[in-house]
Parts: C-alpha cells; structure tokens; sequence
C-alpha cells in the first residue's frame, strides 16, 4: 500500500505540474511542443510511466497500468481542452485584428451596358421574335425608288413635303422611313410575310424632339385574310409588353401613303393610367407609332395578289419609346455619350 | 388651318357644344391641334350705360355713373374723349381682365386685372374701354379702330356680355389636314365633314350671278387666253368683270377675313382672298387696264425673264417657273403671287378674275427655289381641284354682284385639258370593304355613311355602287372606301383579332444579328458602355485625324442639302466621333470611361453615287483615363475575337492619328481588319483631354464568316499539365510575340505560354531585357516523366538560344 501511496501521490503531483504549466501556456505551438515533451515515451512525465511496469509487482501491475492510462487520458483531455480555449482566443484575436468600417464605399464591378436605344431595339425583337417576326435590316442610303415611290410617294406627290429628305444625288438618299425595307422584303419573298425592320433613319430636322439621325422599327405582315383588327390585336399585345399590363390602344384616322385606311396609335398614359397628367397633356392618351392596312398598290407593286393577299404595316419611332420609358427629356440625351447618362438606364 | 365656328355655321347647323364638335372632327380624321376662344385672354366686360358723365375740372377725365344693369351702376373716372351720357360702352368691371396698352392707347402691352383705385382723388370702380383693350381691330368689329371708348350699339342692354355683342365669344378651331384631303383645306370643306360626321344637312354657297355685257360690248376688245403648258397649268378660267368700284368689304366679310389672319384690301381683292378661305381655291384678279392686248397667256417663264411680284420683290425666272403674261409679259408667278403691274389700284374699273389649276409640284418647286410662298402657294401645293377651281370662280361672280362692286360680264374662257368635274362611279364588294376592317359594318351604316359623304351610295347584295364627288381624287378603290366607311363609324368599332386566318412562321434573330448581339453585350461586360453616334459627319474630321489630302477615308459621300457643314459628308470612320465623346465627357468632367460604337461607315464604289455604296459594319472602341493603356484597349479586341472565336494577331503599325510607337494592326488569318493604338498628343491637346485616350477602329465585316461558330467541348485533360516557368535574358529588340513562337515552336505538347514579367535595367547588360515566361505544356496518352520534361526544357531552351538568342537569366 505504501506504494501505491506513492504512486498515488507521483501522480497527484503530475498533475499538479501538468495543469500547472499548461495555464500558463498562451499559444498553441506551445501547448504542442509542452504536449509533445508530456507523452515523450522516454522522458516525458507521463509518457515514461510505462516503462516502470517492469518494475511493478505482478499483483499491482493491473492497477498500475490502469492508474497510468486514466492519467493519459486525464492530460489528452486537458490538453484538447487547452487547444480548444486557445484556437477560440486566437480566432477572436484574429477576427478583431481584422474589424473594417463597413460604410465604407464598394469596390464598383467594371460594367457597362448597352445603349438605351438598343435596350428598346432588344426588347421589341425579343417581342415580335416570339410571335413569328423575322429580322431584316435595310440600307441606310436608299434609292429614291424604295423610299418613296415604291410606297405610293411619286415624286409630286404631296406626302414628300411631310418628310425633309437628305439627297446624295438625284437617285440615292438618306432613307427617311425604314418602311423602305418594306419593299426589298416583298420583292425577295413571297407571302406569308412577317418582319420587322428596326434601323437609323434621317429627316432634316434639327431641335429638341426632333434629331436628324433617329431610330425606327417597321413592321410588316402580309398574308391571307389579314385585317385592321389584326393590326389592333397586335398592337394591344406589344404595348402591353413594352409598357405593362393594362395598357390599352387607341386607334384614329390619319394618313401615310403606303397604308389604307391608315391610323395614328396611341397607347393609353402608363404614368397616369389615363386619368390626364404631363406625359400625356391631361389627355389620357400618348401617341406612339403610325400604322395602317398596307395600300394595294404597294402591294401590287411588288406582284402579290391583292385577291388573296392583305397586310399590316406600322412605324414606330424608338427613341420616342426610349424617352417615355426612362424619362428622357431631350431626344439629344441619347446621341450625346455622356457616360453620367448612359450609365442610368440598365433595363 | 384656322376655322372659325361662326363661319361654320353658315353651312351646316351645329347643335353640339364646341367641345363635342372638336372630339367629333378629331375622331374622323381632322385633328384639331388648338382651340380657342376669340376673346381668350379677356373677362369681365359688360355693357354700360353712361348714366351721368361730369369733365373733373383741370384734367381731361371724367367722372361717369355707368349703369351695369344687374351688376349694379359703378363710379368710373374716364379720360377717352367720346364718352358722354348716355353712351354705351364696354365697362370692365373690378377683377375684369383686358389687354393693357401703352401710352399710344394703340399698342398692346400684355394683359392687365382691373382693380378698384383712385384717379386725382376720384373713387373709381371700373374702367370704360376701346377696342384695343378688348382684343379687336376695325376689321373685327366696326369702330373698333377708333383711339377712344368703343361705341356699343343703341339696343344693347346695360350689364350684358360684351364678348356675345362683338363676337369675342366665337371659337377658332386649328385643324390639321393630312395630305390626302387637300379638299378639305377650306372652311366649306371642314363643313362638309361636320356636316356628315353630325349627320346634319349642308347649306352650300350661294353661286348665283348674272351675266350682262360682254367685255367686247364694254372695252371694245374680248378676252383671249391661251395656256402653252397644259402640263403645269390643267385649267385655266378667266372671268371679266366691268363698272368695278373699288371700296372697303362690308363688315362681315372683313371680319372673317380678320378671324383667318387676313387683313382687308379692297372688295376685289377681299373676294378673291375670301374665296381661297372659303373654299380653297387660290384666285387672282388682274386690272384689265394693264393686261396689255386684253391677253392671256400661261406659260414657262424665258431664261433670266423678270418679274416684280406684288410685295415689290424682284425674282429672275427660268423655265422651270410658270408665269400668267399678258400679250407682253409676265404678270403673275402662276400659282404664287401676282404682278405688281397688273395689282388691283383705287382707280380700277375692270378686272379680269383669274380661277385655275396648276401643277402642285411645280408650284411647290418654284416657291421653294425663289424662296416666295404665299397662302395660294401654300394650297396649290398641296393640290386643288378642277371641280372647286369651277366652284370658286361662280362663288367670286357672285359676291362681286353680293357686294354691289362690279357688273359681271358674260366673257368667260375656261381653258382645260378635258378634266371631268362631274362625279365618278366606283363600284365595290361590301365584303372586301368589311374585310379590311376585320368587322361587319352594318349595311344600313355603310349606307349611310356614304350618303352623308355625298358619294350617292346604291347597295345590292354585295355590291356597292357609288358616285364619287370630283373633289374626292383619294377616293380610287374598296380600301379607301372601307377607311371612309370606318373614320365615320367609329375606329373603336375594331375588334381586336390575333391573325386568325395567317400561316404559323417561325422568326427571330439571324445568326448575324445574333453575333452582333453577342459583341454588344460582351463588350458591355467588359466595362464599356454603348454609343450612338450620326452616320454623317464634317470634313473638318478628316483633319483633326490628321489624315493627309489622298488619304481613302476623304472619299465620302456628300449630302447635297445638308443640315450644315459640320453634318454634311457621310463617315467613312468612327473616329472622330469617338474622340469627340471622349472629350464631351471630359468637358463634364468624366475623366475615365469606356466607350464603343458599332456602327456603320460609307464607302462609295464612286462617286457622284451610281449604285449602292458598301455600307460597312465598324466596331469603335474608346477607352480614356489613367488606368487605361495600349494594353486594357488590346484586352477589349481579344474580347472581340473571343467572342467570334477566333484569334487576332497584332503588329506594330501607324495610323495618322495614333501615337507612332503604340499602335498595333489587327490581323485575322493575316489580313488587316482595324487598328488600335493610344490617340496622338497633338489631338489630345486640340481637344484639351486631360487624360491619355485610346481608339480601336475594327472592320466586322469578315467577322460575320464566324457568326454561327459554335464553340464545342473539349475534354479536360486526362494526366496533370506540367508548368514551367522561364526568364530569359534577350536583345531588347525582340518583340514578345517572337519569343511567344520560339517558345510554341519548341515542343508540339506547349499548349499556353503567359508572359508575365518584363524587365529592364540595373543586373542586365545595356540594350538587353528580361522576359519571364509561364509554359504549359499537357499530356496526350500518358504523364510526362521527369526526363521527358528535361528533354522538353532543353529543347524550350536551344530553340531560344537559335532564334531570338535568348539565354535562361541566372
């Protein structure tokens, strides 16, 4: 018994020492190394306990050896724990190593963006691509031909005076209308015949809601049975895509050329919902595109049988769309690249 | 085109308030784009009585009792010198509002509110006014012109509303004609369409008159006209009329003529005036006196004749211009404006009416290349009619007999090319008619539509049969009908329908147009932002790109008539406006930034223009600030042929306007398709830029050949890649594309070589650099043995050694 006093009272005092010197221990390298030198199976103050087993009477190596391992036990748990405290203190050091002011400004992401006209461009061909429409782009510079007298506009005919044309020569022009491409189409392909046509056009004006270089979008539907509702229902579809949900037309007498009867549309005011505000002068309405059934003798010009065939055409304007959309006052906005406006509008 | 509701209402009765009759004519295709009342801008004038008028002595005032009959009777200090007892006048009471007018008493200088006030310590409550005040003109109103009070008549009774007695309550509606319905530029011809759209009945001009004299009774001499150019002049009618005397037009008349903005002359001259409102037809009136040999002769005008038009302007004309002569020469620009020798004088006793048609175009041309325009000019150009040409001539007979100024004559010569004036049948399927409306119309309103239209309409079955008015030249087949049949039924009439009857298609965007949408939004994603820039630009932007006179860019087309200079030739580069954008953003402070344009430039195949030019999609990039350089520019055109899938070589190049040492062209399978460089001092000093800019210009065209490439996968590799790193020591006259190819060139497994360090100076020997390169080199069949890649490595290293002389830095 007096050994295992002893023995009792070794370990007791291991103990003591190990608790004692692991306390002061602040750093996990540290603790490592300490723990290392504990289990050393030739030096360590626990590690080396097994090599007296030789040493222990037979009856009392059991309880030797079992005394030593809880021991073992006792210093691996103690020695988890202490790295378990540590690794905490270490990260909460760490973490309030590295507090930041969180209002500080951001790293801006280098982006940019597409041209709001584009923008509008994008959305009507997703539009009209989904309800069947092809894509045709024209030529800027046009013959007087396709311009015009294609689309019932002889050359004394009053309707040239609605328009100012830039000439390059007596045949070749800057092509007012993208209805020009009406006509390149309907000569290429024979019906059923369904396009839009977005590209620049030019007349000769020059202020604050008219530029010389704008965008239009035609569109064209030539097949059997084709009517002025069909325009309607058409348009009551896009518009409400473009402007929202609820957003109805209008249609009222006018006059183009190249359509018969031909209307002027106008969609009732989104910012009001017709109730009369600015955008729309208190009228309620806002007017939009021209359109109309397309004249039989454009068609007949292009050698479609106007017994069997019929169709729509329409021309909207998209910077005008672009303006109503995002609230641009002044249709030079869109031609100036101020990067403070282009960087607005991401749609 | 102005139309006052008073005029109106002499043809057709108006039983629905201005506001109704405005939706009415804007519903069937006559946008009214203002309507106003006459006396707008005034309020608060009644009449008053004069009760009691007592002069203020040492003044020129008086104080008046005015009886304002309900509103009460007022004090009012007057200093006009017509006021007496009474008199009535217009009284404006307190809170009335007139126009206020300077000391003249005439000219008016804005609107003033008339407040209760004192005048040399006389209470006055209300002021006593002229006709200025209220807005009108002798022309308006008769005495209205007189520098006092204006007189109002005996029975008018005190506190009623001024406005009713002098017509300052009648409404003028600015209607819009679109250029179809030339026929509708005149009063009547809005009052036909009232007239339908009302469904109420029309009351026509009166055109009766009676020929007496012939003008060979009368002068001795006919009347001869002939037309040598029927092509510009279809029908020419002239009328004499004898025992003319000049006068002042009766009230009414001049009124109406003050309503449309035109001012009175004299009767002869009011008729024709009155007539080109009321119906639309331009007249003229000649004084016979100065028609030399009683001629006239319609004809194209001699190179370089002259003629000295009414407002005493002189043109040299040529023959392209029309002109009325007489048996020696010009007196009238046909169709524009008539001669100052032949004007209607005080003395004038005869005078030949002149009602005609002429070609719009040549008129519009003419005017426009003598820069004279007229109201005539103005309606002939838009187009008459030889039934209203007809019309106006009888409608002018007879207000002359109407107005007691002359005696008609019976010589009357109508010149004409045949011209029907009488209505044309047209015969139509209903069916069609509905079918390009997508509704039914009822029969009974198609019918009667077109009776109010005055198309006679006779319906059996299916077809509708119709005599067309002679002024209705739009009206040729179904569809017109059909518009006509609709405009007056009601466009909300229109069932929306979704192409029913129409074949299912398949559309969307072409591979091209996809690609182009690919490139934008790929460029977008690298930080740039899109421009829209004008296709035509200034010759003045050849210079600034420095580009020298033979420079292929300078052969643009021109615009013959152009907005001005600085927009007149079409761009053959996207340049200029590029470096214009970049400084308009400095100019605004935006210092950096990221633009790009695609766009396209014009190249004529010659020029003047004989076919198509080869309008060429360009991509333009602009980069500016000071984090930009040769290189962020560089990465955006890789970013183009990634997109494209492809690859593009670089090589040291110029440009006129490109720095000389930092300018690349742009290779795709070795031929050049743009150039990218950092934009010249010289310009960035002209445009005062405050930081370095770069411009890439880049032909898409062969571009589109990769439109549709579609990128496959490609498996990974099936054994770990090798990566080697090398740092060479070379002349600093390689390029790093040299080493790039030695480095490739070496070993066929090298899949990627990175160059990522370039250095020069201190440790290397003068004229050398040091280029440090990562190699990837990738396994086929097997992983590379540790011998395998020293044989790779030496190999790197020999081929280096031969052919740019590199040797590995130590």
């Amino acid at each position: 018994m007096a050994e295992s006093n002893t023995l009792q009272e070794r370990l007791t005092s291991i103990r003591a020492e190990v608790r004692e010197k692991l306390q002061a221990i602040m750093d996990s390298r540290s603790v490592y190394e300490y723990r290392k030198s504990v289990f050393d199976g030739k030096t360590g103050l626990i590690g080396s306990l097994m090599r007296e087993m030789g040493k222990i009477p037979k009856e009392e190596k059991a309880e030797f050896g079992k005394r030593v391992n809880e021991i073992k036990n006792w210093a691996q748990e103690l020695f988890d724990e202490k790295n378990t405290a540590l690794k905490e203190l270490e990260m909460k050091k760490r973490y309030e190593s590295e507090r930041i002011d969180v209002t500080m400004p951001a790293v801006k992401h280098v982006h940019g963006n597409l041209h709001p006209v584009t923008m509008v461009t994008n959305q009507l061909i997703d539009i009209f691509a989904g309800l069947g429409f092809d894509i045709y782009e024209g030529t800027e510079i046009e013959k007087d031909y396709y311009n015009f007298t294609a689309l019932n506009t002889p050359a004394d005919h009053p309707a040239r005076d609605m328009q100012d044309t830039f000439y390059l020569s007596p045949e070749f022009l800057l092509r007012t209308q993208t209805s020009a491409g009406q006509i390149h189409v309907m000569e290429e392909k024979k019906p059923p015949i369904k396009i839009i046509s977005p590209g620049k056009v030019f007349r000769s004006d020059d202020d604050a809601t008219h530029s010389p270089m704008f965008t239009q979008m035609e569109g064209l539907v030539v097949d059997k049975g084709i009517t002025l509702g069909d325009l309607k229902g058409m348009l009551d579809e896009i518009v409400q895509k473009i402007f929202g949900e609820g957003t109805t037309t209008r249609l009222r007498p006018s006059y183009f050329p190249f359509t018969e009867p031909s209307v002027e549309v106008d969609v009732s005011c989104f910012q009001c919902k017709g109730c009369g505000c600015s955008l729309c002068k208190g009228t309620g309405w806002i007017e939009i595109l021209g359109a109309g059934v397309v004249n039989n003798k454009v068609l007949e010009g292009c050698g479609i049988d106007t017994d069997v065939y019929s169709g729509f055409a329409f021309g909207v304007g998209l910077e005008r769309i672009a303006m109503l959309k995002y609230g641009y006052n002044n249709i030079k906005l869109l031609f100036e690249s101020d990067l403070r406006v282009l960087s607005q509008i991401d749609d | 085109m102005l139309v006052p509701l008073s005029w109106l209402k002499e043809y057709v009765d108006i039983n629905v308030s201005p506001e109704v009759l405005e939706e009415k004519l804007f519903s069937c295709g006559f946008e009214v784009e203002e309507r106003y009342q006459v006396g707008k801008d005034i309020s608060g004038i009644v009449v008053g009585l004069v009760e009691s008028c007592d002069p203020i002595e040492g003044t020129h005032l008086s104080l008046c009792m005015v009886n304002a009959g309900s509103y009460g009777t007022f004090q009012v200090c007057c200093g006009a010198d017509n006021v007496r007892a009474g008199g009535k006048f217009p009284l404006a009471l307190v809170g009335a509002q007139v126009y206020a007018t300077a000391k003249d008493h005439v000219t008016v200088e804005g609107l003033m509110e008339i407040k209760a006030g004192k005048l040399r310590g006389y209470d006055s409550f209300g002021m006593l006014c002229s006709g200025t005040e209220l807005g009108l003109s002798e022309d308006l109103y008769p005495g209205a012109g007189y520098n006092g009070l204006l007189v109002l008549p005996e029975d008018a009774e005190p506190g009623a509303d001024v406005k009713e007695i002098t017509g300052l309550n009648d409404w003028i509606y600015d209607v819009s004609i679109t250029a179809n319905r030339p026929d509708a530029m005149s009063i009547f011809g809005i009052a036909r369409e009232v007239a339908a759209v009302l469904s109420a009945p029309l009351h026509a001009p009166d055109l009766s008159y009676t020929e007496k004299l012939s003008k060979t009774d009368v002068t001795g001499q006919g009347l001869e006209v002939s037309v040598a150019a029927p092509d510009l002049c279809p029908r020419y009618i002239g009328h004499y009329v004898y025992d003319v005397k000049i006068a002042e037009s009766p009230a009414w008349m001049k009124r109406r003529l003050a309503l449309v903005g035109c001012s009175a002359i004299s009767n002869i001259v009011d008729i024709t005036n009155y007539v080109l409102k009321e119906l639309g037809q331009p007249m003229h009136a000649f004084d016979e006196a100065f028609l030399s040999q009683s001629r006239i002769e319609v004809r194209r005008a001699r190179e370089g004749e002259p003629i000295v038009t009414l407002d005493e302007k002189e043109f040299k004309l040529n023959d392209q211009n029309l002109v009325i002569c007489d048996g020696e020469k010009p007196v009238a620009l046909a169709g524009i404006m008539g001669g100052l020798n032949s004007e209607i004088r005080d003395t004038t006793t005869g005078v030949v009416f002149e009602a005609a048609k002429f070609a719009r175009d040549n008129v519009r041309k003419t005017s426009r290349a003598l820069g004279q325009a007229s109201d005539s000019s103005a309606v002939f150009s838009k187009g008459v009619n030889e039934y209203t040409t007809v019309m106006a001539m009888k409608r002018a007979l007879h207000l002359v007999e109407e107005l007691q100024c002359g005696t008609v004559s019976s010589t009357h010569v109508d010149v004409n090319t045949g011209n029907s004036v009488e209505p044309r049948d047209l015969t139509v399927s209903v069916k069609r008619v509905n079918g390009v409306l997508g509704i039914t119309v009822p029969d009974e309103e198609i019918v009667s539509i077109l009776n109010r239209l005055d198309m006679q309409p006779e319906l059996s079955g299916d077809t509708l049969k119709l005599r067309i008015p002679a002024y209705r030249e739009d009206m040729e087949a179904y569809q017109d009908v059909a518009e006509e049949v609709i405009r007056m039924y009601g466009y909300d009439h229109v069932q929306p329908t979704f192409m029913p009857t129409a074949s299912v298609t398949s559309g969307g965007r072409s591979a091209h147009q996809k690609a182009l949408l690919r490139l934008r939004q790929a460029l977008a994603a690298a930080g740039a932002y899109e421009a829209i820039h004008y296709s035509f630009f200034s010759p003045a932007d050849f210079d600034l790109l420095m580009l020298p006179q033979d420079a292929p860019e300078r052969k643009a087309i021109r615009i013959l008539n152009p907005i001005n200079e600085d927009l007149s030739l079409m761009r053959t580069t996207l340049a200029p406006q590029m470096l214009y954008a970049i400084q308009r953003n400095q100019k605004r402070g935006n210092i950096e930034g990221r633009l790009f344009e695609i766009g396209k430039v014009f190249l004529p195949k010659e020029l003047p223009l004989a076919d198509y030019p080869e309008e060429r999609e360009t991509l333009c990039i602009g980069l500016f600030g000071n984090e930009e350089s040769f290189y962020t520019l560089k990465g955006f055109a890789d970013t183009v042929a990634d997109t494209y899938g492809v690859t593009f070589r670089y090589e040291a190049a110029e440009a006129t306007y490109l720095h000389p040492y930092q300018t690349a062209a742009v290779l795709l399978n070795g031929e050049k398709i743009g150039v990218l460089g950092k934009v010249k001092y010289e310009i960035a000093d002209e445009l005062v830029l405050r930081t370095p800019a770069y411009i890439l210009e880049l032909d898409l065209s062969p571009l589109s050949k990769y439109d549709s490439s579609i990128k496959k996968y490609r498996p990974l590799p099936k054994f770990d890649v090798e990566k080697r790193d090398f740092a060479f020591v070379l002349d600093q006259g390689v390029s790093c594309e040299q080493v790039e190819e030695a480095i490739s060139g070496a070993c066929p497994y090298i899949t990627s070589v990175r160059l990522f360090d370039v250095y020069e100076g201190a440790n290397l020997p003068k004229g050398k650099k040091s280029m440090a390169f990562s190699v990837v080199f990738t396994p086929e069949d097997h992983a590379f043995t540790e011998q395998e890649m020293v044989g790779f490595t030496d190999a790197v290293l020999r081929d280096l050694q031969e052919k740019v002389g590199a040797v590995l830095r130590s």
